[in-house]
């Protein structure tokens, strides 16, 4: 049996978690995949973190991947860093930079086991701010500054591939160069507040070829969470990493309630499994939750069975199906062979989120190119902003 | 074997262990590896060679480690591609003796 097969039947433990800490963050970005701003009351306490970091320890996961919200602001977030860590689990952490000081940075540098990866979504401020919120670009970048100054080297700049940053690969590329640090590009989903800006972010059709020609030519150091499956349909390159949806089969997601999810963009009550809170601790969840069984057995791929590119792309994302409001058996809704828009185009109706931390006042988009003067008045057009 | 292939240059006559930083996991089609320097995952797609990376230290070098775990002469240059996979991602270590 192959690797991907034996992966498709689960395995007695994650090989990778994603653990989100809090809610709470300082940020509101337009795309955040668990809609994220307010802390929830019922977050796991310390000792609960630890109790679950003992059961990790116990499964032999090797380490966490630590996000939110922002899990950096949470009071006790160093203590369970350490914690883990001196209990074999080893920890990755997503941060916007906000707390990245200079000392926070070279005590970092000084552990094997704590890996870092800094959020970054343009690589201009322009392009970055518009999603993530004005100053955070700089933020970001002083993080890495910090990083790079206590010798850190090889943490991760990570990037959600958006139709306005395909373009940008190279200069992303370049940034993590300067930084000595490793770029990291995943694909964006239609989840959390990631479904009400997805029209106007996910990349085109053009720009997912772009995307993939240019993973294919420098893949081999560019890490990817394995989140480009869909682009495999293409099919005439190899793509680094096993590309396949590891959703409650490798990988699953622990919220800051202790909810389990089966991957980190399907917070949905769909792919709730359970709660470490419950009597069989994480450990049940994951090996006799029902909707994780469901998803260890053989399943149907519909229409796509019939298409050529079905064995490399395996019907793509469940989470962008879903949260598009398409059938989990039908065609991804960026479906490399353009079966995704015809599907799109029947869609009635989409799943209501059935969470939203999100700050009360919800989050703008910094408009692109508004920043900078016309360089003559004729050069705006008259009509700016009528007829949209 | 492992996910890596890999040119045959690999010492079966010379003294090996696993890294320090390397954490082994039993699965039932062999084993996940994980490094927590490199920070890079690796799969030993049999458990036979699951045997032969943990007897590594045990033996005076990695051909005795192959005939313990029951690897045979004819099998023997595959486990050796393997071994010589895991050692390019430093996964495994020459031993001092």
């Amino acid at each position: 049996m192959s690797l991907v097969d034996e992966f498709q039947y689960g395995l007695d433990a994650p090989i990778c978690l994603t653990w989100e800490l809090t809610y709470a963050c300082n940020l509101s970005c337009v795309h955040c995949l668990s809609s994220s701003g307010r802390r929830d009351p019922r977050e796991l306490s310390t000792a609960e973190c630890k109790a679950l970091i003992d059961e990790f320890e116990r499964m032999q996961v090797f380490y966490v991947n630590i996000g939110g919200g922002e899990p950096t602001v949470r009071p006790d977030f160093w203590e369970l860093v350490d914690y883990a860590t001196d209990h074999h689990v080893g920890v990755k952490f997503s941060t916007n930079g906000v707390k990245i000081t200079p000392d926070v940075a070279r005590r970092l540098a000084g552990s094997d086991y704590v890996d870092v990866q800094i959020s970054l979504d343009g690589a201009t401020a322009e392009v970055n701010d518009h999603v993530r919120g004005p100053g955070s670009y700089a933020t970001a970048i002083r993080a890495m500054e910090h990083l790079a100054d206590a010798g850190f080297e090889n943490f991760k700049i990570s990037v959600v591939m958006t139709r306005h940053n395909v373009s940008q690969l190279d200069a992303f590329k370049a940034i993590a160069d300067r930084y000595r640090a490793q770029l990291r590009i995943t694909r964006l989903r239609p989840s959390g507040r990631g479904a009400d800006t997805w029209n106007e972010l996910h990349p085109s059709a053009a720009q997912q070829r772009e995307l993939y020609d240019w993973l294919v030519a420098h893949g081999e150091n560019v890490l990817t969470g394995d989140s480009f499956f869909h682009l495999a349909g293409y099919g005439e390159g190899d793509l680094p990493g096993l590309n396949l949806c590891g959703a409650g089969r490798v990988v699953c997601l622990v919220d800051p309630v202790g909810d389990v999810y089966a991957c980190p963009f399907a917070i949905h009550d769909t792919f709730l499994a359970g709660n470490v809170r419950g009597g069989g601790g994480f450990t049940g969840v994951w090996r006799e939750s029902e909707l994780f069984t469901e998803l260890r057995s053989p399943q149907s791929g519909g229409a796509c069975e019939s298409c050529s590119a079905f064995d490399a792309c395996r019907g793509g994302c469940m989470a962008a199906k879903f949260f598009t409001g398409l059938p989990l058996d039908g065609p991804d809704p960026e479906c490399v062979r353009g079966h995704g828009e015809p599907a799109l185009a029947g869609v009635t109706s989409v799943p209501k989120p059935s969470l939203d931390h999100s700050h009360r006042r919800r989050p703008v988009p910094v408009t692109i190119g508004m920043r900078r003067p016309p360089e003559r008045a004729c050069d705006d057009s008259p009509l700016a902003g009528f007829g949209r | 074997m492992s996910t890596e292939d890999s040119p045959a240059g690999f010492d079966l006559d010379g003294p090996w262990r696993l890294d320090d930083r390397v954490s082994i996991r039993p699965e039932r089609f062999g084993a996940l590896l994980y490094h927590f320097g490199t920070r890079r995952l690796s799969f030993l797609k049999s458990p036979t060679l699951l045997d032969v990376v943990r007897g590594l230290a045990e033996h005076p070098d990695a051909r005795a480690a192959c005939t313990e775990a029951g690897v045979g002469a004819a099998e023997l240059p595959r486990y050796r591609a393997a071994l010589s996979a895991l050692a390019a991602s430093s996964m495994i270590q020459p031993r001092r003796l």
